[in-house]
């Protein structure tokens, strides 16, 4: 268990971190931490890069923002992304990447290069030995969906900070789910408590 | 009752708590949820204004009639409602008036950063400055007591951090509004209308106003001390209030809830209980200059930065870098190599109904003058046909001033639908009245896109879901006395070329009005229908690379003869908006009826 978390959550407008973020800030709540969140709307929305900042304290949390080299949990929902919130996570910090890819147009039609998985690998394992991969795309889709690929990561997050002790039994799944199912359309509720349950069980297995 | 809100929810919140009748607003980011949340509270009126200057107007029009009134905007929306924060001040008003400044340190969506804590003290405005959700609702009603108390508008400053922050927020009832049948209109010249010889008299009494104001701060509750360790005191207010808490948690801390007047022997007493002060704000050094004219020793910008946002990281460096903390507070940064990242701009989306009248513009290489909004982006490559833009309403008289001046191409000027409502609509009178051939674009995608779908004067629909007066735009711009007026599709690449290319033969000042609902919208969504590239026709010339749509790729399929990369159509990003399809000079991509009838 512990005392204070600081989340980054890091994607590509569209993708559905600030559902996330959203679920986040509030099942700490619901955990009964002090919780805030931080984003950005905006420019960021046509498909440019979307930070989002979560954090949890047992003790006052001041700063809605965490500051780089602060971040105790990454969920990146892209690759790119992934590599570039990387120098922001403090030694030992966890990673959940999703293993999606958005080639920004600065690659499909520009001159610039994507990075490879390799590349993503090598770079992460430098820097925390906690780093684990995840295709929320391809979970989402055997759901019937591809859009629920985020409440799909939210469900392996769940299970992440559970088994590195970084929460307790008062963060349950159906914690995560009355949140969740507090924030999604009623015909969609289904949906996604299936994604959240498969994306447990997918970061069980690893 | 508690609740996580963001700032500009809980802004809404204090609003419809402190008895609100009418608020009015023009959307900019980081305001816009103010007025959306508002509008859905019970027994209010909110409103949709063209543009700031009006909201103003109209939550001072309100605020004379007797009840409490709001108006929400952006730090440069307050540029634009100048003139009318100026004179309310000079007037004061029968009932509430709150003036909300949303400002935007880090530019996260914006032009500039200014800080409008300097128009507070400008036009002898009291300034106040939550530092969470909670203080926005609260110092939201604190701030019309004030109003109230003191005959004076009030500012209530936020920043990006407080408007899309969420924390909790104890949820409070509705105060009974003082008044709820229509008082009759004041009467009062002497006070309300500001000809010269009622202003001069005005003026000393809102001079004397601000001497009392500032006796006032000295018991104001949200100004308050934290008596920490003697050797540090800093000075801080809003969400920089946050960073020093985090940074200095055994500091003196006086934390400013009102940033204008300032409670001058609070801040003498504070300073004279410690040895060394600082300030810690975001952007101008506001409180810092203040307090240094009071003759006392204080550092602020030579330690912080005076541009962008502030953060706890850049708090804490900068203070170790001051020798303020020892360096082993410093934090250290994994500092991998993760090689080059490919750069992630916002772009125009796939199916935009802008992309083809750029593609068009950067074919005929003419200079064009933006404005504000989505179209902006048409600045990017590969289209990179936006050529400048400052401020809201300014294309289209950029371009007639370079005309003037002998610019030898013709200029278009590129404007939105809610941007022409906004300020766009004298730039053109002045065209037709000044007689400049510019060439006026209008981009009308029948919504305010860039803030998130809002309504405007050209939807048929208000802010609280009315329906109303559709304005149209073509009559409009006939009467203004514009003698080339036409419409064209916007998603239709040659008639927009064929319209361009005629009225750059014009001697005169014409519009083109280009129309097509934005993509994003939800009627929009249901016509979306993913086209493909047929493989084999395609050569991989790349001219559907230009058009600049998210949606095409480069396949890893090589064309035989030249070992191009081939296009390809991302399924699940493609609206079938046909422009690419256009613009293939091989027939390689499907059109919707090849798709519809396979």
């Amino acid at each position: 268990m512990k005392d204070a978390i600081n989340f980054l959550l890091a994607g590509v407008g569209g993708q559905g971190t600030i559902l996330a973020s959203d679920v986040l800030v509030n099942v700490g709540v619901a955990a009964g931490y002090q919780a805030k969140q931080a984003e950005v709307h905006g420019m960021s929305q046509r498909g440019g890069s979307v930070t989002s900042h979560v954090r949890w304290g047992r003790q006052v949390v001041y700063s809605p923002l965490v500051g780089a080299g602060e971040v105790d949990v990454l969920l990146a929902f892209e690759k790119a992304e992934a590599l570039r919130a990387l120098n922001q996570l403090r030694p030992g910090a966890l990673a959940l990447v999703n293993m999606a890819a958005i080639e920004p147009l600065t690659v499909t039609s520009g001159g610039q290069s994507y990075p490879t998985d390799e590349t993503l690998r090598q770079a992460f394992a430098r820097a925390t030995p906690h780093v684990e991969y995840l295709d929320g795309e391809a979970i989402a889709e055997s759901l019937g969906n591809v859009r629920v690929a985020n409440v799909v990561l939210l469900g392996a997050l769940s299970a992440l900070l559970e088994r590195e002790q970084h929460a307790g039994p008062e963060l349950s799944a159906e914690a995560w789910l009355e949140v969740i199912t507090e924030r999604v359309p009623p015909r969609h509720v289904e949906l996604n408590r299936q994604a959240f349950q498969a994306g447990r069980a997918a970061l069980a297995k690893k | 009752m508690s609740k996580m809100l963001s700032g500009n929810e809980a802004v809404a919140r204090g609003a419809w708590e402190a008895g609100v009748a009418v608020a009015s607003a023009y959307p900019g980011t980081p305001s816009t949820e103010i007025l959306e949340e508002f509008a859905h509270y019970p027994n209010v009126y909110a409103e949709w204004a063209p543009n700031e200057k009006v909201a103003v107007d109209v939550a001072i029009g309100a605020a004379y009639a007797g009840r409490r009134a709001m108006a929400a905007m952006k730090h440069v929306g307050l540029n634009v409602a100048a003139d009318a924060f100026m004179y309310a001040s000079m007037t004061g008003m029968e009932a509430g008036l709150v003036i909300v400044s949303a400002d935007d340190p880090a530019m996260h969506s914006s032009q500039n950063e200014q800080d409008n804590r300097t128009f507070a003290r400008f036009a002898r405005v009291p300034c106040l400055e939550p530092s969470d959700s909670q203080e926005a609702k609260d110092m939201t009603i604190a701030a019309f007591g004030l109003s109230e108390r003191f005959d004076t508008p009030v500012m209530l400053r936020l920043t990006t951090r407080i408007c899309h922050s969420q924390s909790a927020v104890e949820l409070g009832e509705r105060a009974a509004p003082e008044t709820t049948e229509a008082k009759p209109f004041p009467r009062n010249p002497a006070k309300y209308v500001m000809v010269p010889g009622n202003a001069v008299k005005r003026h000393p009494l809102i001079e004397q106003r601000m001497k009392v104001i500032a006796e006032a701060a000295e018991t104001f509750p949200y100004n308050r001390i934290e008596k920490g360790d003697r050797s540090l005191g800093i000075l801080t207010a809003g969400v920089a209030y946050q960073y020093a808490k985090e940074v200095f948690p055994q500091a003196s801390v006086l934390r400013l809830g009102m940033t204008w007047p300032l409670s001058e022997k609070m801040i003498r007493q504070f300073a004279a209980s410690v040895e060394r002060l600082i300030v810690i704000e975001e952007l101008d050094p506001f409180i810092e200059e203040a307090v240094r004219l009071m003759g006392m020793p204080v550092e602020g910008k030579s330690i912080f930065p005076i541009t962008g946002e502030l953060d706890p990281r850049v708090v804490r460096e900068s203070a170790v870098k001051a020798g303020l903390l020892p360096e082993s507070a410093h934090v250290p940064l994994p500092g991998v190599e993760v090689g080059p990242l490919p750069a992630r701009p916002p772009v125009l989306c796939p199916g935009c109904p802008h992309r083809p009248t750029f593609y068009v513009l950067n074919k005929l290489k003419v200079p064009v003058n933006g404005d504000i909004g989505c179209y902006t982006l048409g600045l990017a490559p590969p289209l990179s046909a936006i050529h400048t833009c400052g401020c809201m309403g300014a294309g289209i008289a950029v371009a007639h001033g370079a005309v003037k001046a002998g610019s030898p191409e013709r200029h278009v000027a590129v404007i939105g639908d809610s941007t022409f409502f906004h300020t766009g609509i004298p730039a053109l009178v002045n065209v037709a009245y000044n007689h400049s051939p510019v060439i006026t674009v209008i981009l009308d995608n029948r919504v305010t896109g860039m803030t998130g779908h809002q309504d405007n004067p050209g939807t048929g629909r208000t802010l609280q879901g009315e329906e109303t007066v559709q304005i149209e735009i073509e009559p409009l711009v006939r009467a203004l006395g514009i003698p080339h007026v036409k419409t064209v599709p916007a998603l239709q690449v040659d008639e927009i070329e064929a319209a361009l290319k005629a009225y750059i033969q014009l001697d005169e000042p014409s519009v083109l009005i280009v129309r097509e609902p934005c993509a994003l919208l939800p009627e929009g969504r249901k016509r979306w229908l993913p086209l493909q590239v047929f493989a084999d026709k395609c050569n991989g010339c790349t001219l559907c690379f230009r058009i600049g749509c998210p949606a095409i790729l480069k396949s890893d399929e090589l064309d035989e003869r030249y070992q191009r990369p081939k296009a390809l159509i991302a399924a699940g990003l493609c609206t079938g908006c046909e422009v690419c399809a256009q613009v293939c000079p091989r027939q390689a991509i499907t059109f919707r009826a090849d798709v519809s009838a396979a």
